[in-house]
């Protein structure tokens, strides 16, 4: 798949602080990529290298095949993590301003503003101010303005934070048409439910450098510690007990089944399979649960974090 | 460059729709015009009002002609009522005050002796002229004891008044001293007021867009300089649209208070422009040296004079508003500039006080003329100069000095304006802003 992105090697210090070390990440066209990090983590210094608000002190950006530019500007869709319009000015004027910085022209923001107002059922907000709009509001047409240049990268850093649960619906799923359209979507997110649910690969940073990147599955993969969770129902569970205990690693696991089951987490060694597991579980009583535990973007998160500290 | 014309048109409207801007373009003048029409209204009021006062002549020195009543002065003879009838008179309030001269010898003694009695402390004026007509009648009266005869005295006054000129044709008088230094120091103060104000509203625009943090978004289009001109000269421009209207304001307000109170325009144009040119036309009266002043007037170089305003106020500004904006983009909300401000505003005061100090006194004086070339100052210090005729290589080096120096300032200005509006939390210190300027990209 071709890249819409390709960061090589950007480095960025201000002053003696160095935000960003030699990190490179390729997204590719049409995907969901998720940027995570913790806080400080250098994540809005990147954004805003890929952006043009600061430069790269060194390393290279391409978009789309071509060295970042100022032309650039009007392919690239951001919404910041503070959210941000002018107060005193309307919404209509507001966002038809916005749109010609973006370059487009005047009838032809005015068409798309026109779209989205009406998709979104808003007219009746043209002439209000913003300072006017409620919180959830401000944020539908802090969207619509990040997107209306139907750019060819969007860069939304936590898109969901001040939304209610329905909007933060409605927005998601604008945000995977825009996708399906052409679109590629860069997301900055705390919120690792989201990642799963909408990202295709991440990159994670921690402490100015890229640490982790890949697809979701792939990285999942490599997190994979072959670990099942198991319920049997059995007459002797000390029994059971004891013999997985000879055999492999066991982990308690506090998960609850409807019967009286015995539950517990098991690690598989390299050359034994599911399949031997699950023979010897069957050979002892009747099994009720059987789950790889395959780790969760949070659990990546919390685990790579932790081994870079 | 599309760019920058959409921020300039945005930053433009945004001021003129601004009510504060609507009210000072439109009310300002208005003010302006009521409050000089009351002062002068008052000021008539004023001396409409007839003092009273009652003197007692011990000496038997002074006669009737000399308490001769004038408009706002009667006198009136006391003498045979006494000192203390007279006083007790004053105290119930029938005069505004008495005047007593005892008696005594020696004149020198006697001038130095008489006294004034009043309920209300009297005005200079009143003192100075009950002096003069004392001081005129004692030397009379001396002169006639050494046996000299006053109407040759009199008679041999010569009145000399020097009519100066410079090389580049324009002639000056005292009179026209007077106008130079009243516009020029208008001027100059009227430059300062717009340089603070312009530039403090860049200034409060810039902290705006860093609060509402729509900075971020915008500087994802543009470049955080771009963004900056456009500001600048946005707001510049709807100063010049404020001069303009105001301009157009005054000429209406004139022209039809000129035609409603049957006064002549151009008579009118002399008591707008300063209040020390009225002065200078009160002292010498009478229709002709009215007509002398409006001549003047109309001889000072005003299309110079006007387009050096406009020269000085944008190269001020501009000089001004980046540093304005880069303190703005420096902190998170106006309480914080106050400790970047006063670096900005002391050279602004230095050149009005060194204005009114050097210019006034001398206006080719050295102080005057490094003043007018130091481009923080320049704008306001050449521009009370620009009156009494400033040759045109100086003001072709104060100009230079003042693009160049605002050139450099506008650059200096976006390195820590393109830092600053990114930044957030702490305060920054002096430290934290030298470390900007350094930062790369």
């Amino acid at each position: 798949m071709k890249n819409v992105l390709e960061i090589n090697n950007v480095t960025k210090n201000y002053g003696d602080f160095r935000a960003l070390n030699n990190v490179s990440i390729h997204i590719p066209k049409g995907s969901v990529y998720g940027l995570l990090g913790p806080n400080g983590a250098g994540k809005t210094s990147l954004i805003r290298i890929i952006n043009q608000i600061t430069m790269a002190d060194s390393g290279t950006v391409f978009l789309d095949g071509e060295l970042l530019a100022p032309k650039h500007t009007a392919d690239i869709g951001y919404m910041p993590e503070e959210r941000g319009l002018y107060k005193s000015m309307k919404v209509g004027e507001q966002a038809l301003y916005l749109a010609q910085l973006k370059g487009l022209s005047k009838s032809e923001a005015k068409k798309r503003l026109n779209y989205w107002f009406e998709k979104f059922d808003i007219m009746a907000w043209w002439n209000k101010k913003i300072e006017e709009l409620s919180k959830g509001m401000a944020q539908k047409v802090q969207f619509i303005v990040t997107v209306m240049h139907n750019p060819k990268l969007l860069i939304f850093d936590e898109p969901f934070s001040g939304f209610d649960p329905i909007n933060a619906q409605i927005i998601a799923k604008e945000i995977l048409q825009l996708r399906d359209e052409g679109a590629t979507i860069i997301f900055s997110t705390h919120r690792m439910e989201s990642v799963e649910e909408m990202c295709d690969e991440i990159a994670l940073i921690d402490k100015s450098n890229k640490i982790l990147d890949g697809t979701l599955n792939a990285i999942k993969n490599e997190f994979r510690t072959n670990t099942f969770q198991i319920g049997v129902q059995t007459e002797n569970p000390k029994e059971l007990e004891a013999i997985l205990k000879e055999n492999f690693e066991v982990f308690p696991s506090d998960f609850k089944l409807l019967g009286n089951e015995f539950t517990t987490n098991i690690k598989l060694g390299a050359t034994t399979t599911a399949n031997d597991l699950l023979s010897l579980l069957a050979s002892k009583g009747q099994v009720q649960h059987f789950v790889e535990l395959i780790p969760s973007a949070n659990d990546i998160f919390i685990q790579a974090v932790h081994k870079n500290q | 460059m599309g760019k920058l014309k959409l921020i300039i048109q945005r930053e433009f409207i945004a001021k003129v729709r601004n009510k504060s801007f609507i009210i000072m373009t439109f009310l300002s003048p208005l003010i302006m015009v009521a409050m000089g029409a009351l002062v002068f209204f008052l000021m008539k009021k004023n001396d409409q009002k007839i003092k009273e006062i009652a003197y007692v002549d011990n000496s038997g020195l002074f006669s009737k002609e000399d308490f001769k009543d004038t408009k706002t002065l009667h006198y009136k003879d006391f003498t045979s009522l006494g000192i203390e009838a007279t006083k007790e008179k004053v105290e119930k309030g029938d005069f505004f005050g008495a005047l007593v001269i005892p008696k005594n010898d020696s004149l020198a003694i006697l001038a130095s002796s008489i006294e004034f009695y009043s309920k209300d402390s009297p005005g200079i004026s009143i003192i100075n002229s009950l002096e003069n007509k004392i001081e005129t009648k004692l030397r009379n009266v001396q002169l006639n004891y050494f046996g000299i005869d006053i109407d040759k005295i009199n008679a041999s006054r010569i009145r000399s008044d020097i009519k100066m000129f410079n090389f580049s044709g324009e002639e000056s008088s005292k009179l026209i001293n007077g106008l130079k230094i009243g516009v020029g120091a208008i001027t100059g103060y009227l430059l300062m007021m717009f340089v603070i104000i312009y530039g403090t509203s860049v200034m409060r625009s810039v902290i705006e867009e860093k609060t509402s943090r729509i900075i971020e978004i915008i500087v994802s289009s543009v470049k955080p300089f771009q963004l900056m001109l456009g500001k600048i000269i946005g707001n510049a421009t709807a100063g010049l649209l404020q001069f303009f209207i105001w301009g157009i304001i005054i000429f209406i307000i004139t022209t039809v208070l000129s035609s409603f109170f049957g006064v002549d325009v151009v008579e009118m144009q002399t008591s707008t422009i300063s209040a020390q040119q009225l002065e200078a036309a009160k002292q010498i009266t009478g229709a002709n040296k009215l007509q002398l002043v409006i001549q003047e007037i109309l001889r000072l170089p005003i299309l110079k004079l006007f387009l050096l305003f406009i020269f000085y106020f944008l190269g001020g500004y501009m000089l001004y508003s980046s540093l304005f904006a880069a303190v703005g983009a420096a902190v998170d909300n106006e309480t914080d500039t106050q400790q970047f401000m006063l670096p900005i505003m002391l050279p602004l005061i230095l050149a009005v006080y060194v204005g009114f100090a050097t210019v006034i006194s001398d206006p080719h004086g050295p102080i005057s003329v490094a003043f007018s070339y130091i481009p923080l100052t320049s704008p306001i210090v050449m521009l009370m100069r620009v009156p009494f005729g400033v040759s045109w290589y100086e003001l072709a080096i104060s100009m230079t000095l003042l693009i160049i120096t605002f050139v450099f300032m506008v650059w200096l200005a976006a390195k820590i304006y393109r830092v600053g509006i990114l930044m957030y939390g702490k305060k920054p210190t002096y430290k934290d802003l030298y470390k900007w300027l350094k930062y790369k990209g």
